[in-house]
């Protein structure tokens, strides 16, 4: 539990970086859809269109890490699993 | 032929002022191109957002642009921003509470420095503001474009002229009960606008 909690953690982390790096990498906040400029050739006017893409930004590498944080923490309250060699309790002198 | 004469002219001139007469442009865009764009400083980038929902009515007389009056009209539910959380922040009562002041205007009551250069007229129009139902005096830089008979250009099978307004300037949100005074370390107190906006005199 306490591995899986740990591994967990890692391809969150990693998950959320590898995602954000491949979305382009943006440095401010994440969005939900993009603008899009479209120019106006009578007018000049440059016209502004939303497209809906998700971009994550520097907000959901924060929240990625938080909560991998969560995870990686959690793992601690997790005792360590004993091997086979190791007794449970330590072994009595055995008095004649 | 002198009495012949005296009509003919009497007509001449009334022509001639039918045409000079001031026209009335409708900025309801039916391409949806017309926008307002605003600017905020923000921790981590600026926030920047579009509004499109624009209409108001201008008049303009090309002979006579110095006496240009209009009123825009900007939707504040459509004001769009990419991110889904500050957009509904930014609608929300604290902010511009669309729900109770659904509309940004600017009303011109006159212009003044003004500069014809061609078809292209500069001047500072001194009007109203209102923003979240608080209106204050402003004067905004205007630019002023009139491009005659070219309505047809834009929307197939219409005659008529088009005049093209841009106007970029800045306000204080403090000035229009904008959370005054405060967060100002996450959204700066000055907000630039950017106007680009097309009106249209059907014939």
């Amino acid at each position: 539990m306490k591995n899986g909690l740990r591994i967990l953690a890692a391809i969150l982390l990693l998950g959320a970086v590898g995602f954000w790096t491949a979305t382009g990498a943006s440095r401010g906040w994440t969005k939900t859809s993009v603008p899009k400029k479209t120019l106006d050739e009578v007018t000049g006017i440059e016209g502004v269109t939303y497209e809906k893409k998700f971009v994550p930004g520097l907000d959901f590498l924060g929240a990625a890490a938080v909560g991998a944080g969560i995870l990686a923490g959690a793992s601690f309250l997790f005792r360590n699993k004993r091997t086979g060699n190791q007794p449970s309790t330590p072994v009595q002198p055995i008095h004649p | 032929m002198k009495t012949q004469l005296i009509p003919l002219l009497a007509l001449t001139l009334l022509a001639g002022r039918a045409f000079a007469a001031p026209e009335t442009f409708n900025f309801k865009d039916p391409k949806g191109v017309n926008n307002a764009v605003f600017k905020v400083d923000a921790p981590l980038e600026a926030v920047n957002g579009t509004a499109n929902g624009i209409s108001g009515t201008a008049t303009f007389d090309p002979e006579n642009p110095g006496a240009t009056q209009g009123r825009i009209v900007v939707s504040s539910a459509s004001l769009t921003v990419p991110n889904p959380m500050q957009k509904t922040h930014l609608q929300s009562p604290m902010w511009l509470d669309v729900a109770k002041c659904p509309e940004i205007t600017f009303e011109s009551k006159e212009l003044k420095n003004v500069k014809t250069e061609g078809n292209v007229t500069t001047a500072d129009a001194i009007g109203t503001f209102t923003l979240k139902g608080v209106s204050k005096e402003l004067t905004i830089p205007l630019k002023l474009t009139y491009l005659k008979d070219r309505l047809g250009d834009r929307v197939p099978g219409m005659k008529g002229d088009l005049l093209v307004i841009r106007s970029n300037f800045s306000i204080n949100r403090s000035d229009f009960n904008i959370q005054p005074h405060q967060m100002e370390s996450k959204v700066s107190d000055e907000i630039d606008l950017t106007l680009s906006i097309a009106g249209a005199a059907p014939k």
